[in-house]
This record gives C-alpha cells, sequence and structure tokens, in this order.
C-alpha cells in the first residue's frame, strides 16, 4: 500500500469497555505506527468525592469505581484504613473477604474470556463465557445479596456472614462451572486456530513490563513474578494452597492462559475456604480512626490495586489516592501494539483487559487525505484473518 | 531483603540527604527527602535496589504540597515511600522522572492537572482526566476548591 | 395500534451510550443479552450505530465530556425514538452528585422517556421495562406525559 497514513479512531463510547478511552491509532497501510490515548471520559472525580464521606460512606465510593471490581477497592480501600489504626479483623471476615475476592476474580476473567473471544471472531467463546459465569453471579447473590456492587466490605470485618445452609449450594454450583470451565479450557488452549491468531502476537518483553510497572496477569504473561495476594499478605491467603500462574512468553495466548489456569486456582481457593471457616464473629467494631496514613495493597483481577489514605484524626480522610491497576498496565500499550498490524491491534488492546470493543461513536475527525475506519471494520478485519487462518488450516 | 536493609541502604547512600525515616511498621515506611534530589533517590531505588514503581500521591496539606512515590519490594512485601514537601503553593515545581521510569507517565500528567504541580523537563503535560474546556489555574484536587453547589430545584 | 407503533415497536434496536458508568450497568444490560435473559429471542437487538437505533440506552453520571456527545447523539438518532436511561447514576447521577465533573443529570440534558432505576438494575428488570414501554406506546399513549 500506499505511504498514506491513516488514524483509527476508536471510542470514547462503547457497552463493553470498563472506561471509555480514545485511542488514536495511527497507521501506514496495514502497519501500526503509532498510538495515542486521551482518558478522562469516565472521570467522576471520586476521590475529592471520598474526602467529603465518613470512612463508611466512602466504601460505597471505591466501591463504584469498577463495577467489576467491587470487591478489590473497598478490600483495598479498609486494608488502607486498618493499617492506620492496626485493627485485629476476625478471622472468618477475612474468609470471607477472601472468597468474594476470588469469585469475583473467577467472573472478572470469565467476562474478559468472552470478549476476547468475540474480538477475534469466536463468538461462541463469547456466548459460552457469559453464560458460564452466571452460576458465580447466583453465588454472589446467594452471598452477599446483589449480583454486582457486593456491598460486603466495612473497616474491621464484614456486613454479612455466609449461612451455613447456603454453603452446600454455593459448592454445587461451583461444581457445575467448574466442568464448564473445564470444557472451555479445552475448547480455548487445545484449538488450533487460537494457537495460529495469538501465538506471538503483542508481545511484551520482561524488560518492558518491569519498566512500565506493569500488574497481574499482563505482568505474569510476561514472566514478572508478582502476586499482591503471595507478596503482600492479606486475607488468608496464607492459609490455603494454591499457585501463582506465571508464563514466559508475554504475548497474548500467555495472558489467555495466565487467566484461564487462574480461574481454577480460584475456584480451588473458595473450595478451600469453605471448608476451614470456623465459626466467630465478623465484625470487630473499631470506634475511632487515629490520625495518620495507610497504604492498602491487594491483588484485584487485572492486578494490583493500591490505596493511599491520610487521616488527620476526623471522621473523613484527608486524602484518599485511588491506583486501579489499568492505570499501570493501560502504558504498555504502546509497547505491544506499534509494528503489528491492524487486524491484531483489537485483540491486543483487549489482551490487557480494558475491555475493549467498540461501537459506533459521534467523534468528529479530520478525514482530509486521511482514511477513517469505523470500530466495527476493526473488529471485522480482526474476525476476517481469523476465518483466513481457519480455511488455511482446513478448520471449519 | 527486610526493611531495615532498605532503609539502611537508602541511609547509607544518601546519608544527610535523607530528612527523617518513619518507619511505621515492619512492612511500611516512610522517607522524607528534599524536592531537589527525587531524581537521584528515585533513580537508586528503581535502578538499583530494583523496587516496583506503585505510583505517585499528592497531597495538598493547606501550605504546601506533599508528594509521595511509593515503591514495593515484593519478595518480602514492603512498601517505602519517598515523602517531598513542595513548598511553594503558588508555583510547585518538581524534577520529572519519567526518563527514570516509564511508569510514571500518567501520574505526572495526572498530578499536573488535578494539583498544578509543574515537572520540570517533561515534556507531555496534556491533559489526562480533565476535559479540554476546564478553566486553566483551577486544580480540583486542592482543598481550596470546592464543588460549586447546584440547587437542583431550580427551574 | 397504528402503523407506526407497530413498526416501532417490532424488534426494536437498542444503541447503548455509557457516559462514564462504573461499568456494572453496561455489564447487566449485556448480561440481558446473552444466553441466559437472552432478550434477542424478542427481537431486542444491540446496534453499532445510532442512525440504526429505536432506543437509546444511556448509563452513568454524564461527565463534562460526555455532555456534547450525548446531545450530538440524542441529535442524530432517527425519530421517534426513545431514551432510556438505565441505573441510579443515569436516573439521579446518584453517588457523584457532588463531583466537580458531572454537572447535570441525563433528564436535563436530553428528554428522557423511561427510568430504570436500581444499581445496578438486574437482567429482569431490563426486561420489565422494555416490556412496559412496547406496551405502552403499542397503545398509543404519549409516554413523555
Amino acid at each position: 500500500m500506499s505511504d498514506k497514513k491513516s488514524i483509527i479512531p476508536i471510542g470514547p463510547y462503547h457497552p463493553l469497555q470498563e472506561e471509555p478511552e480514545f485511542w488514536k491509532l495511527i497507521v501506514e497501510g496495514e502497519k501500526v505506527v503509532d498510538v495515542d490515548v486521551r482518558i478522562g471520559y469516565n472521570h467522576r472525580g471520586i476521590e475529592k468525592i471520598s474526602e467529603s464521606k465518613s470512612f463508611d460512606q466512602s466504601l460505597f465510593i471505591v466501591e463504584r469505581i469498577c463495577g467489576i471490581c467491587s470487591s478489590s477497592h473497598p478490600i483495598a480501600c479498609v486494608e488502607a484504613i486498618e493499617d492506620i489504626c492496626g485493627i485485629e479483623v476476625p478471622e472468618r471476615a477475612l474468609y470471607i473477604r477472601t472468597i468474594t475476592q476470588e469469585l469475583e476474580r473467577i467472573h472478572s476473567h470469565m467476562l474478559w474470556l468472552g470478549l476476547a473471544g468475540h474480538f477475534i471472531g469466536y463468538n461462541t467463546v463469547f456466548m459460552w463465557g457469559w453464560k458460564y459465569r452466571e452460576p458465580i453471579c447466583d453465588i454472589m447473590e446467594t452471598i452477599t445479596g446483589n449480583r454486582q456492587n457486593y456491598a460486603m466490605h466495612k473497616v474491621g470485618g464484614v456486613r454479612r456472614d455466609i449461612e451455613k445452609e447456603h454453603v452446600a449450594y454455593i459448592l454445587s454450583r461451583l461444581d457445575e462451572f467448574l466442568k464448564q470451565l473445564d470444557m472451555l479450557k479445552g475448547a480455548i488452549l487445545d484449538d488450533p486456530v487460537l494457537h495460529a491468531r495469538l501465538k506471538g502476537v503483542g508481545i511484551l518483553t520482561k524488560e518492558a513490563a518491569i519498566e512500565y510497572s506493569a500488574l497481574g496477569p499482563v505482568a505474569r504473561a510476561s514472566g514478572v513474578d508478582i502476586d499482591a495476594r503471595r507478596d503482600h499478605p492479606y486475607g488468608v491467603y496464607r492459609k490455603v494452597k494454591w499457585n501463582v500462574i506465571t508464563q514466559k512468553e508475554g504475548d497474548v495466548f500467555a495472558k489467555t492462559v495466565v487467566r484461564v489456569l487462574e480461574m481454577f486456582e480460584s475456584a480451588s481457593i473458595v473450595r478451600q475456604c469453605l471448608d476451614q471457616m470456623a465459626e466467630g464473629p465478623i465484625d470487630a467494631k473499631p470506634k475511632d480512626i487515629p490520625p495518620g496514613e495507610g497504604i492498602g495493597v491487594i491483588e484485584a483481577p487485572r492486578g494490583e490495586c493500591f490505596h493511599y489514605v491520610k487521616c488527620d484524626g476526623s471522621n473523613s480522610p484527608v486524602r484518599h489516592k485511588i491506583r486501579a491497576p489499568t492505570y499501570m498496565n493501560f502504558p504498555t500499550f504502546r509497547e505491544t501494539v506499534v509494528g503489528e498490524t491492524v487486524s491484531d491491534a483489537t485483540i491486543i488492546m483487549a489482551a490487557i483487559d480494558p475491555c475493549y470493543c467498540c461501537t459506533e461513536r459521534a467523534i468528529v475527525v479530520d478525514t482530509n487525505d486521511k482514511e477513517l475506519f469505523k470500530a466495527e471494520d476493526l473488529i471485522r478485519l480482526s474476525q476476517e484473518k481469523t476465518r483466513r487462518i481457519r480455511e488455511k488450516m482446513g478448520v471449519k | 531483603m527486610m526493611m531495615d536493609e532498605v532503609l539502611k541502604k537508602i541511609n547509607d547512600r544518601f546519608g544527610d540527604k535523607v530528612l527523617k525515616v518513619e518507619k511505621k511498621s515492619s512492612r511500611r515506611a516512610y522517607v522524607e527527602i528534599y524536592p531537589r534530589d527525587i531524581v537521584e533517590v528515585v533513580r537508586y531505588m528503581f535502578k538499583d535496589l530494583g523496587l516496583r514503581f506503585n505510583i505517585a500521591s499528592a497531597v495538598d496539606d493547606f501550605d504546601k504540597i506533599e508528594i509521595l512515590y511509593h515503591f514495593a519490594y515484593d519478595p518480602s512485601g514492603l512498601i517505602v515511600s519517598v515523602r517531598t514537601m513542595l513548598n511553594d503553593k503558588d508555583n510547585p515545581s518538581i524534577d520529572t522522572v519519567t526518563h527514570v521510569m516509564k511508569a510514571a507517565w500518567w501520574i505526572e500528567r495526572e498530578i499536573h492537572e488535578l494539583f498544578g504541580v509543574n515537572f520540570e523537563g517533561n515534556q507531555d503535560m496534556r491533559r489526562l482526566l480533565l476535559p479540554d474546556d476546564w478553566p486553566q489555574d483551577v486544580y480540583p484536587m486542592r482543598k481550596s476548591f470546592i464543588v460549586p453547589k447546584r440547587d437542583s430545584r431550580k427551574e | 395500534m397504528g402503523l407506526r407503533e407497530f413498526v416501532l415497536t417490532r424488534s426494536i434496536n437498542i444503541f447503548h451510550v455509557s457516559s462514564g458508568s462504573c461499568n456494572n450497568c453496561d455489564i447487566e444490560i449485556l448480561d440481558a443479552l446473552t444466553p441466559r435473559f437472552d432478550l434477542e429471542r424478542f427481537g431486542l437487538v444491540l446496534v453499532g450505530s445510532i442512525k440504526h437505533a429505536d432506543i437509546m440506552l444511556c448509563t452513568g453520571s454524564c461527565n463534562r465530556l460526555a455532555v456534547p456527545i450525548i446531545k450530538k447523539l440524542y441529535e442524530t438518532m432517527p425519530k421517534p425514538g426513545f431514551v432510556v436511561v438505565y441505573g441510579a447514576c443515569g436516573c439521579s447521577r446518584g453517588l457523584f452528585k457532588d463531583s466537580y465533573n458531572t454537572l447535570a443529570p441525563l433528564d436535563e440534558i436530553i428528554p428522557v422517556d423511561a427510568y430504570i432505576p436500581g444499581c445496578p438494575p438486574k437482567p429482569e428488570a431490563t426486561i420489565a421495562a422494555l416490556v412496559k414501554l412496547v406496551g405502552k406506546v403499542r397503545a398509543g399513549k404519549d409516554i413523555r406525559s
């Protein structure tokens, strides 16, 4: 093709994305040469609002930072506040925190898997993924009373106990889920088309991952062995047996493998917790929060989630800094996508798990002598590539 | 490497450039330095000690602005925060650390627009979160910024 | 039921806009379309362009960057069409009413036909709301009054 540079605007509004962003891919022919990001479409000033709320109220605010992480952010926040005042949290509460956290991880990874399937033209995986996460949503509804936005955590403990009658139900739904996940794992990891499509695409080297301080599955897929559950112990992760999944390759396939295998680990953690959990109080009922500053670090589905809380002894924080994992993972996109083809750009973006998919948007871009692609064209390109590979391999 | 060891290394390397070391618990510590030494300290911690950069937080302390650079040492679960005070609140300014670690790229832009801190040497100070029509010199995360109340019953 | 109402309420095309939401509503909307609830069997489909839409489904507390885009989308939508806001933030800005970056609730920016409250509303609520909306349109009532 000619050396004409085209702009592909992606975003900012579409249903599947976690945070609406506006991407500008600069392409030359098929090749991506540069990328620019504009975020802020989702900025709601949560840190400022949190400063005007009491500690109990601010937990409801942080829960609504991200709908998928509505258990991770509150846990990070209470960890930070408990770091200030050094409360001893009852053990049963820690177990319940761990259980909700791991269930959330399963549901988040499942959601991602479905979306990733959609981008590369495997709509079956999309529908399967979303269908199979329903048992997890049901378990969450049983434990917390809501499918999302659980309102489960408070400073010094949790709000609700897991009833004894519910344990059998939770285990049976978990079994049902695992059976389906096993099938899905086979369907994804043994598929020759997916191997051809995802391997060697969008590689993030270990050095780059460290330079950008990448987190979570993105870092673990590049061989950086970090996991806040093990490194910065919270909850009861020290008392159960589980493994940190790492891969060396750093490509999209490695990220998929990490997420799929992590779901099995999470299910095993939930099962062990339900087994070991002893009766007891679930709330330490703290009275005052003394002045000071605290840091809470936990492992959200997408990586490490960081909360810094500073308190002057009053009822609300002086400063509440929140760092979501995607914040650090996002800039790595620049490293991975430049030099790749346009049809791979979608899945590389999706691999960071900012939940990317675009529908139409109303953004005016200067189209003077520049070609304009739309998100649908992008997804179409991506899906066509999968079809070509399929035909080449003779897979129907 | 435990916390005492990390703090000792920092102390040995920087001596009286370190203003205050506050060890809060076995896993959390705060080190205070002058703003002019920030690049040197960050380079030592990120490159030489191999700590992972968590994030930087800015705090409005009414008469000054405080910036904390949080670093994590994962093998033993430590978090060391480097604290630095910017006393000139009308025109706060500090050197950029983006050439040391790319991870600071976005957070410097964010602090710049929400707190009005100038990062000297950072070329990319475009808006990150706020809309483009947001007024200049209004920094929403400062304590002096009061969110305008709006009467929802007005016709 | 006149021809217009008949055509309008057959296979409704939904366009989904997120104006700065926490993603929960967006997940639940998608959830309503995937196998368990499967709104698509009633002919309700998510479309990629506002120009094909009968219903504009808005979520989120509408931040400053979103306002001009929301207005533009509403102008572009073929009329007659309906605007449905989804979730507490969309209905009233919810928890974010004190934020410096959310100016006004959605119904002060564009005319709104139906509200689905909840944080987030369950997929069942989505189905119930759309069924009610269709019923009202078919009965020929002026739904905006």
